[in-house]
């Protein structure tokens, strides 16, 4: 009664049909496109501002000062472009940067000199890292409802904290980091821990199990499940990773403004968003890369540098921001339609 | 026959997806006021030719004649303006509404053109209930409050809404008990008495017998049949229009001796309420076991629940001998067990990511030192499992998506080969293949088994699991009811047992 039919071999001889030519090139030309295309706006935007200014725009002062105020939001957007990449979103970022701030320049806490305002800084950024990340991964709340939750009450204790007021630093090592004197090479040390962040951010997210996970957790969060990976501990770390990235963002606040202050980072997760995802990073997860977020943050901080060298209002600026999200997100629906 | 022309003729309609011709050819005619059943197995095209009845798919070619006139049917507004209502599987309505919000939602009788006049609106909803013989429904409470049998009749109050003259129904006794199934046959004869035509879809031939006029029956994309008449058609001969088969698979030769050992995989009393009940099953290494059975059997819901996904009500899963937690996939992964899940796409792969990463995605922390990844001998190992398994093209650094349907399967398999499993879970494991890959993928599963895998699969392909299986369980509504060497049974013989439950005579 079997009608099945036993194969001369076993069968395994015949190829299988591929789908057209091999289409991975194209994935590879479009990426570097990307960044490409980047770097070319990132080099316009470059030569806008030396054409309008040329003398104050290209001066070495006026450039250390745009990549240290990259430097803080950048940190941020390391962060941020994890949790993104995993399928989540962090809303609270600017406000845990203004916690984190007043927190560790408390009077209190400036008792203990430098190190402690870093390492408070850092573990209040981690701190409202692990309350996300318990919240989102174990209490299955949605990031964008957690992190916002987080927005308001850690901008509540910030204010709280400080009664509005601005705490100046006193301690030398922190103001003596934001003087000229301590520039390696002429690049200010919060431009290093900036490079540091995204050299680090960039080896752990390619070469690392935990970049990995975080791919797969973003690109298909019950595939990941079904292949064994622990997929809420991970969304866990990379809320935790995201407080990390506040809290030194936090710290490098400090040091660029001598000062805390509860109306520190306001907007930096519409920024940080921004950035990561005219840098190519999918808002629904499973693809983004740091160097595109990192290129993201440092065309926002040269357009508003350019802006404001040339005396436009920030109106004007808010309108170009906009405008180049719309271009970015309409380029890469081109890009992602042609897949 | 009335010498009026048919409500509905549809002729030579041909529906192609990419790798997949779906319909080839078919006609179907149905009266006013006949119920005229639709069977065929999983894949023989039932669904695509609701849809595009349903307007819901355009057809490649062929022609549909309403009421004697050609019409496109270019949407679903379009077929539901004609008067034909379609009552899928999985229910359309919004849980958030009300009843009476759903029954008039896309057509809200209203004032003015914009201001929806609630009260007329619940009151022709109580009314079309009341029809419907369900007066307790309050149209006021929201659909989401609702049990199954009671959205499935406000599934219905929509679809009279619409001046209506034929219902399709896809499988919708599915979800009900018997005494709603009883509610439901006599609605089906009070609308047809009204005139109204009803397309019925189902596997359950006895309620075919009681409710049908007329069965056509679907295979491979075909009519084999139209018009039969449904109460006196043997079964037999249902059964055989339904499986008589133009392709022949090619399966791999079973090993001369049965697999002997302590069994790898054993299931005690596994159940899952409402899914599937006291399950007992044993797989030894080198072994192939299949579960056959119909949509709606439980079986994807078995598998994922071995595999620790979905947590049991009862029971225990062992590994070894040795109880694995239950609800957790990492224990069941850790044990050595991997799972080819049935929605590819979904489930298992990551579209965006190269066939490497796909396949170490399990395996990651092997290539691993401290968290570091060494990708040379990540892509070696995954080299060396894909060339294994003959995985093309033979090059893993190629995304996911541009693999052919076998040849993303195999990556899956490759997956869980790298891990080193033990026993490989395979549900449904060639859907979306095409028939000459098939073969292939049948051969590398016997050679894994051969190599001294334990396999547990699950087919609604009846032939895939008698050919490729050693020995197969028949599952019908969550319950094994027959086991048997795959040598002893022919696809007939399964069909009749998990259609009706008993041999055929």
């Amino acid at each position: 009664m079997t009608q099945h039919v036993s194969p001369p071999r076993d069968g395994t001889g015949k190829a299988a049909p591929v789908d057209g030519p091999p289409a991975w090139r194209g994935v590879i030309a479009r990426a570097d496109v990307r960044t490409l295309s980047l770097l070319g706006v990132l080099a316009a935007l470059v030569l806008i501002g030396g054409i309008t200014k040329p003398d104050e725009f290209l001066d070495t002062r006026n450039l250390q000062l745009v990549l240290t105020q990259a430097s803080v939001i950048g940190v941020v957007t390391v962060g941020m472009t994890f949790v993104i990449i995993s399928g989540g979103i962090d809303l609270s970022v600017g406000a845990i940067v203004a916690l984190a701030s007043v927190w560790a320049t408390t009077v209190a806490t400036q008792e203990y000199g430098f190190f402690g305002i870093l390492f408070t800084a850092i573990v209040v950024g981690v701190g409202c890292g692990l309350v996300n990340g318990v919240l989102i991964a174990y209490g299955a709340m949605v990031p964008f409802i957690a992190t916002l939750a987080m927005l308001a009450s850690a901008r509540g204790l910030a204010l709280q904290i400080t009664d509005g007021r601005t705490q100046i630093v006193t301690v030398d090592g922190i103001l003596d980091l934001g003087e000229r004197d301590s520039y390696v090479l002429g690049i200010p040390p919060l431009v290093l821990v900036f490079a540091a962040v995204t050299v680090i951010g960039w080896l752990v997210l390619n070469r690392t199990t935990f970049g990995r996970r975080t791919v797969a957790v973003g690109g298909n969060a019950e595939a990941a499940r079904l292949a064994g990976i622990d997929v809420r501990r991970q969304r866990l770390y990379l809320y935790l990773l995201s407080g990390l990235c506040c809290g030194i963002a936090a710290f490098l606040l400090i040091v660029l403004s001598g000062s805390g202050q509860n109306t520190n980072g306001n907007l930096y997760e519409l920024d940080a968003i921004a950035a990561a995802i005219i840098g190519g990073t999918l808002l629904s997860g499973g693809r983004g890369t740091i160097v595109g977020s990192v290129l993201g943050v440092l065309i926002f901080t040269t357009i508003t540098n350019i802006f404001a060298l040339n005396n436009l209002q920030s109106d004007v600026q808010q309108i170009a921001k906009g405008a180049i999200i719309v271009a970015a997100v309409l380029v890469q629906r081109r890009t992602a339609s042609t897949h | 026959m009335a010498p009026e022309p048919p409500l509905l003729s549809m002729s030579g309609i041909t529906k192609s997806f990419p790798g997949v011709r779906a319909l080839d050819g078919v006609d179907l005619e149905v009266q006013a006021g006949e119920v005229h059943c639709l069977l065929g197995q999983n894949g023989a095209g039932k669904s695509t030719l609701i849809k595009v009845l349903a307007g819901a798919h355009q057809p490649d070619t062929g022609t549909i004649r309403w009421r004697g006139e050609d019409v496109t049917l270019r949407s679903p507004i379009a077929a539901m303006r004609l008067g034909i209502a379609t009552i899928y599987q999985e229910l359309d309505l919004v849980e958030h509404l009300s009843v009476a919000e759903n029954v008039h939602l896309g057509h809200e009788p209203t004032t003015a053109g914009f201001v929806v006049r609630g009260r007329a609106a619940k009151a022709s909803t109580a009314q079309l209930l009341r029809r419907l013989g369900h007066s307790e429904i309050d149209p006021g409470r929201l659909v989401g409050e609702l049990s199954a049998a009671q959205q499935q009749i406000v599934s219905m109050a929509r679809a009279l809404s619409h001046d209506v003259r034929l219902i399709v129904m896809d499988e919708p006794s599915a979800a009900l008990d018997p005494d709603e199934v009883d509610n439901l046959f006599r609605i089906v004869a009070d609308l047809t008495a009204d005139g109204v035509a009803v397309v019925y879809i189902s596997h359950r031939l006895e309620e075919i017998r009681r409710i049908g006029d007329r069965v056509t029956v679907l295979k491979d994309g075909r009519a084999v049949a139209g018009g039969l008449p449904a109460k006196e058609t043997p079964t037999r001969e249902v059964v055989a229009l339904m499986t008589g088969r133009n392709v022949e698979y090619v399966f791999p030769d079973r090993p001369a001796a049965a697999p002997q050992g302590e069994p790898v995989l054993s299931v005690r009393g596994l159940s899952r309420q409402g899914e599937f009940a006291a399950l007992d099953l044993e797989v030894r290494p080198g072994e192939i076991v299949g579960l056959a059975g119909l949509v709606g059997s439980g079986r994807s819901e078995i598998l994922e629940t071995v595999y620790g996904a979905r947590r049991p009500t009862s029971g225990q899963v062992l590994v070894d001998g040795r109880p694995l937690r239950p609800g957790s996939v990492r224990a069941a992964v850790r044990a050595g067990l991997g799972l080819a899940p049935e929605e590819r796409k979904a489930q298992a792969l990551l579209m965006l990511e190269s066939v490497t990463r796909n396949v170490s995605v399990s395996s990651m922390s092997r290539f691993a030192r401290g968290g570091w990844i060494d990708r040379g001998a990540e892509l070696g190992a995954a080299r060396a499992a894909t060339r294994e398994l003959s995985l093309r093209p033979d090059n893993p650094s190629v995304p996911v998506r541009t693999l052919s349907g076998g040849n993303q399967q195999k990556a899956v398999l490759a997956r869980w080969l790298l891990r080193g499993c033990r026993v490989l879970l395979l549900d449904e494991p060639t859907r979306g293949v095409d028939v000459g890959a098939r073969a292939e993928l049948y051969a590398v599963i016997r050679r894994l088994a051969d190599e001294g895998l334990a396999v547990l699969l699950v087919s609604s392909e009846v032939p895939e699991v008698l050919g490729l299986a050693d020995r197969v369980l028949v599952l019908r509504e969550g319950r094994v009811v027959h086991e048997a060497p795959a040598r002893e049974l022919d696809e007939h013989r399964v069909l009749d047992l998990v259609m009706e439950g008993s041999p055929a005579s």
